[in-house]
């Protein structure tokens, strides 16, 4: 494989500017690092422990469900399954990636990986539905996202009383409106999207329902995706939409 | 087989669920690259990216309360009108917290 043919090149200055994109969202994130360091402290984490599973896991469902299961001892293969079930997004997510990722060197691809969450995916994918290639939204805004996990961690584990409760502000619904947001953002749906999305919403209601649980955002993506398999978009409708969607 | 959550056993776990959660950011892209990518397959791997928002927010809405469900709804609502991300999720948190103190 030769150099030339990563041709991809992630630019700085596009980085810090995508790390200040995603900053007012990540002090959100800074609120639920905060309800995970108070958890983490009261199933026994020291906080250099708890400190440390934020930094390295970096995800922040899969870490209160561990929390969860924390005690005295921990069955391994439970926590793995658990995990991998409630990441499992994570497969989906770096595959619709790919088309942008096969163009940087193997290197910095997975090094970029191991910033991805939703919120800078949300945005980086519909750049991309847009015709805009953002792989820096991945490591800038990711790299925000991080820092403000690991600010919120450290806050929660000394300070945690302060935000007993953060449902009463909403905040619990930040991740939620902020990827429906980016749902519903740009270019105009085509009927191929919107019969993909119900095709997807009813999959992940009927997984969520009766599939075990954390089952239910693989099964309504597969789903939604197996409409795409199937029913083609018009090779002539694939013109880039450069309007002024940027927020 | 299960891990006593000593200062070792605790840093066993944590190096574990790193590795699972790693393994998760990783095999989609390290599994695409081994595949031949038709425009079949791109169809699927679009639709699929815009559905995984879907299937994470519906479930959300159904499972959530009432200040959930407000919370969505005015997003929804904001976003189609105004077009702008930031102040479509302002007002939908604002509303969720609304609503709970409301209720």
């Amino acid at each position: 494989m030769s150099a030339a043919s990563f041709s991809y090149q992630i630019q700085p200055c596009k980085v810090r500017q995508e790390f200040v994109r995603l900053f007012p969202i990540s002090l959100f994130v800074v609120a639920f690092g905060a309800a995970f360091g108070l958890a983490a402290t009261q199933k026994g984490l020291e906080p250099l422990q708890a400190l440390l599973m934020s930094g390295a896991v970096f995800a922040g469902a899969s870490q209160f469900a561990a929390i969860d299961m924390w005690s005295g001892q921990v069955s391994v293969l439970p926590l793995m399954a658990v995990v991998f079930a409630i990441n499992s997004r994570h497969l989906l997510m770096g595959a619709s990636l790919y088309p942008m990722l096969k163009d940087l060197s193997p290197g910095k691809r997975y090094g970029v990986l191991l910033l991805l969450t939703d919120a800078n995916w949300a945005v980086s994918a519909q750049d991309y539905q847009n015709g805009r290639r953002n792989l820096e939204v991945i490591l800038g805004g990711g790299l925000v996202l991080w820092l403000a996990w690991i600010v919120g961690t450290w806050l929660g584990v000394y300070f945690g009383g302060l935000l007993a409760d953060p449902q009463s502000l909403g905040l619990d619904m930040v991740l939620g409106c902020f990827l429906l947001a980016m749902a519903l953002g740009g270019k105009q749906k085509s009927v191929r999207t919107l019969t993909a999305w119900a095709v997807a919403a009813v999959a992940s209601l009927s997984a969520w329902k009766w599939l075990p649980p954390h089952t239910h955002v693989v099964a309504g993506a597969l789903a939604g995706g197996l409409v795409g398999y199937f029913w083609l978009e018009k090779p002539a409708a694939v013109e880039a939409d450069a309007g002024g969607d940027s927020q | 087989m299960t891990i006593e959550t000593t200062a070792v056993g605790t840093l066993a776990l944590i190096a574990i669920m790193t590795a699972v959660t790693v393994a998760t950011r990783f095999g989609g892209v390290f599994i695409m690259s081994y595949l031949r990518i038709s425009p079949r397959v791109e169809s699927f791997i679009n639709t699929m990216a815009s559905s995984v928002l879907i299937a994470i927010v519906v479930p959300m809405a159904f499972a959530g309360d009432v200040g959930a469900l407000a919370a969505l709804s005015v997003t929804a609502i904001m976003m189609l009108v105004l077009k702008k991300p930031l102040p479509a999720i302002g007002a939908g948190i604002a509303a969720a917290g609304l609503v709970r103190y409301l209720m």
